[in-house]
């Protein structure tokens, strides 16, 4: 009998603090704008991308809030509305996601959601963000599969996908004249790295047909030991080496790496290796070929916007804004753009989901990372300039990124109404690389 | 007796599915959607209550529920089937028939032996999953929307006409299971998990009883991963991974196998306290549901389902004297 009055004790105050929390968050305002901002704060992902995302996007968010970013995002909030952030964890797989999406719009109300690294989840919220008729804008993932298999009404990806940091590194090594008569991979066992992988070699294959594969090595996510990858990569003396890891798994690989000279003997390429840097420092590598999803970071173009960002990020959290920031900051950018454009079109009074998403749809921005353009899947799909470096130690043997070249949006990136992997196969039809 | 307890029952699930199916009109959308949800993840749950009866734990229940949600899936994209009824009751056929299969082979083991060797089928089938990039890989797939005996619902009502077909279904489910409970092979099982040799010497198969149970479990199981499939709209190799089996095991340790609605109790309290952790305690919800599973440990041994068993044996006694 006890153990049943503990257990009721138990559960009452459960459900009592539950429904008190949910009760006091009813706090409603015309002038503002709720949105949830889905990122991983918890998990492998969360130290490499998610974390420093959601700092760039909280600290974006309270310099619009107090109206103090530049032109052409100098009014306060969104057109006028402050923004309340909502953040929630997207670590716990797709179906969590659902729910957690779910809860946002029918509980919370919001009034948009941002968001979604992990790829896995970008490819299962737009069909219930179109079925709720909610707002959301994927500001990071990289599958292509997302509008290329599909087509969305209130869903827009503010960042290229992945195709393009693989067309720009094979581009890149041809471009400066490297060996890539043969050819290796390391990438995980999952849908990020294979796509990778095949977009590289399809790429390199296009551009100089004898290339040829020594090894396609694919150990399981968040493996962390690399040792006999290591060895058959040395084996195989491939000139070039590609590898799409990230977060914890790039780090352990470049540590396990270095020190057995992989980096001396071959030419490594990274298609997303900038996030790293913050962390690892001066123990990354020289003459590594890495790109950073963008012109992000080290890699970003020399514009007052940029200089302003780079800046305020530095200030904040004493580290350089690499991928993730930017990222989040160039989402945040086209939803605020979004909106101030159907504001206007809706006679200054604030505008409806639908207004938004006329807005958003074939909207273009200047973001710190170069201009955005929602170009693809029908106006739903962003494409942007991307930049291509080899990282060296300065004179102060710091680890700093060289013989950058830029690749115009249209360059590496298919035009409307072509598949990503259809586009390399047919050799890059239409593509404008000046 | 026995004749006037099933006709109660009987009486009872039907009032009660009314009432939620009313009730379902009134309460707000997103909770309709995690009740229906919990319901998914009851079922699966229910299924290790029926194992657990016959003492055995599957840590492997997403081996089921990501076949039974693939089922749904496929038959959804390839072949065109959206019929939200009729998914689900393909999707526990074919998992049962799967179950079927398996049980031989797992049902010669116990203990922690039978927990791995279904933990090792699950993380099989979630390593397979994931290398088949013709069913997305590890992105999965998008299932097309769901129709009730023809009918397409407006958005705004496809969420309630799934919560009511999985009221019924639950219902349906649940007087069942408490008939075959109360069966002799139901009534072996709990025999089987005191004494398996004495049951063997009074004639029983602790085997076949085994095999059915785990059959059983795996329909159960296809039936929640194809309601969980459907519901959410999208399907990924997740399902089969071993921490979404251990959700499910959690949910049975709260429910207890003493009553069957314990169990979607105790998926339904999991649900919401993990929602509303992770809304209000982004960068620390792990540990909120951290302490939740601990104190419900600690405080509740022998799960919510005790509770409902204590109450109606009161009820039973006054009524007797």
């Amino acid at each position: 009998m006890k153990t049943f009055r503990h257990c009721l004790i138990f559960v009452s105050s459960i459900l009592i603090s539950l429904f008190s929390v949910f009760g006091s968050a009813n706090a409603d305002g015309h002038k503002e704008f709720k949105l949830g901002v889905v990122t991983f704060l918890s998990g492998p992902a969360a130290e490499p991308f998610g974390v420093p995302a959601w700092n760039g996007g909280k600290l974006f968010i309270d310099l619009l809030n107090a109206g103090n970013a530049p032109a052409p995002y100098d009014k306060v909030g969104f057109g006028g509305m402050k923004i309340t952030a909502i953040p929630i964890d997207e670590s716990g797989g797709a179906t969590k996601q659902v729910q957690e999406f779910r809860n946002l719009v029918q509980r919370d109300k919001v009034d948009a959601v941002l968001g979604y690294v992990s790829s896995g989840d970008c490819m299962a919220i737009p069909s219930v963000a179109d079925e709720l008729k909610a707002l959301t804008v994927l500001y990071d993932c990289g599958t292509p599969r997302v509008f290329e298999d599909a087509s969305y009404k209130y869903v827009f990806r503010t960042a290229a996908h992945a195709a393009m940091d693989n067309i720009a590194i094979a581009r890149y090594l041809m471009g400066k004249g490297y060996d890539v008569s043969s050819i290796a991979g390391i990438n995980q066992n999952y849908a990020w790295g294979k796509d990778s992988w095949k977009d590289f070699n399809v790429s390199i294959k296009k551009l100089s047909p004898n290339s040829e594969i020594k090894n396609e090595l694919f150990p399981k996510i968040f493996a962390g030991q690399y040792g006999t990858e290591i060895s058959a990569l040395m084996n195989s003396k491939a000139k070039v080496v590609h590898s799409s890891l990230w977060g914890g798994d790039l780090q352990s690989f470049i540590l396990q790496a270095k020190p057995r000279g992989l980096f001396k003997r071959t030419q490594v390429v990274f298609s997303a290796g900038d996030h790293v840097m913050p962390g690892l420092g001066n123990k990354y590598p020289e003459g590594v070929i890495l790109g950073a999803r963008g012109q992000y970071g080290m890699m970003a173009p020399d514009t007052a916007l940029n200089r302003w960002f780079y800046k305020a990020y530095m200030d904040k959290y004493g580290v350089f804004p690499a991928q993730p920031p930017y990222r989040m900051v160039q989402g945040l950018m086209g939803l605020k753009m979004a909106i101030e454009k159907a504001m206007d079109n809706n006679g200054g009074k604030r505008p409806n989901k639908d207004q938004i998403a006329t807005a958003f749809t074939g909207l273009e921005w200047e973001a710190p990372g170069g201009l955005v353009q929602m170009k693809l899947g029908n106006g739903h799909q962003a494409i942007q300039p991307h930049a291509i470096g080899k990282t060296v130690k300065d004179k102060d043997g710091n680890i700093t990124i060289t013989d950058i070249v830029r690749y115009s949006a249209n360059c590496v990136n298919p035009p409307n109404g072509i598949k990503a992997v259809d586009w390399i196969e047919a050799g890059f039809p239409g593509s404008d690389c000046k | 007796m026995t004749h006037k307890f099933y006709n109660n029952l009987i009486v009872q699930s039907i009032f009660l599915m009314s009432v939620l199916i009313i009730v379902g009109l009134f309460i707000p959308n997103w909770l309709v959607f995690v009740i229906t949800k919990a319901i998914a993840y009851g079922l699966v749950a229910l299924g290790i209550v029926t194992l657990m009866r016959g003492g055995l734990v599957s840590f492997g229940q997403g081996f089921v529920f990501a076949i039974g949600g693939y089922t749904a899936g496929l038959l959804g994209t390839q072949a065109g089937l959206t019929d939200a009824v009729l998914l689900l009751f393909i999707s526990f056929l074919f998992t049962g028939f799967v179950g079927l299969i398996f049980g031989p082979l797992l049902a010669r083991y116990r203990d922690i032996f039978f927990a791995m060797l279904s933990l090792a089928f699950s993380m099989v089938l979630y390593g397979v999953l994931i290398k088949i990039d013709a069913i997305g890989g590890s992105d999965g797939f998008v299932l097309p929307e769901s129709t009730y005996f023809g009918i397409l619902p407006s958005s705004d009502y496809a969420d309630y006409a799934l919560y009511v077909v999985s009221i019924i279904l639950t219902g349906i489910v649940s007087v069942l299971l408490r008939y075959y409970y109360n069966s002799t092979p139901g009534l072996i099982a709990l025999a089987v998990r005191e004494n398996e040799l004495r049951v063997e010497y009074l004639g029983a198969s602790a085997f076949r009883v085994t095999v059915l149970n785990f059959t059983i479990a795996a329909g159960l199981g296809g039936m929640g991963g194809a309601l969980n499939g459907i519901a959410l709209g999208h399907i990924d190799p997740e399902f089969s991974y071993w921490t979404t089996s251990g959700e499910f095991v959690f949910i049975s340790i709260l429910a207890g196998y003493l009553s069957v609605p314990a169990v979607f109790l105790a998926a339904l309290l999991l649900e919401l306290v993990r929602s509303f952790s992770g809304r209000y305690f982004p960068d620390t919800w792990q540990l909120i549901l951290g302490v939740f599973l601990i104190l419900s440990i600690i405080y509740i041994p022998t799960g919510i389902g005790s509770f409902f068993k204590k109450f109606m044996d009161k009820l039973n006694k006054k009524k007797n004297e």
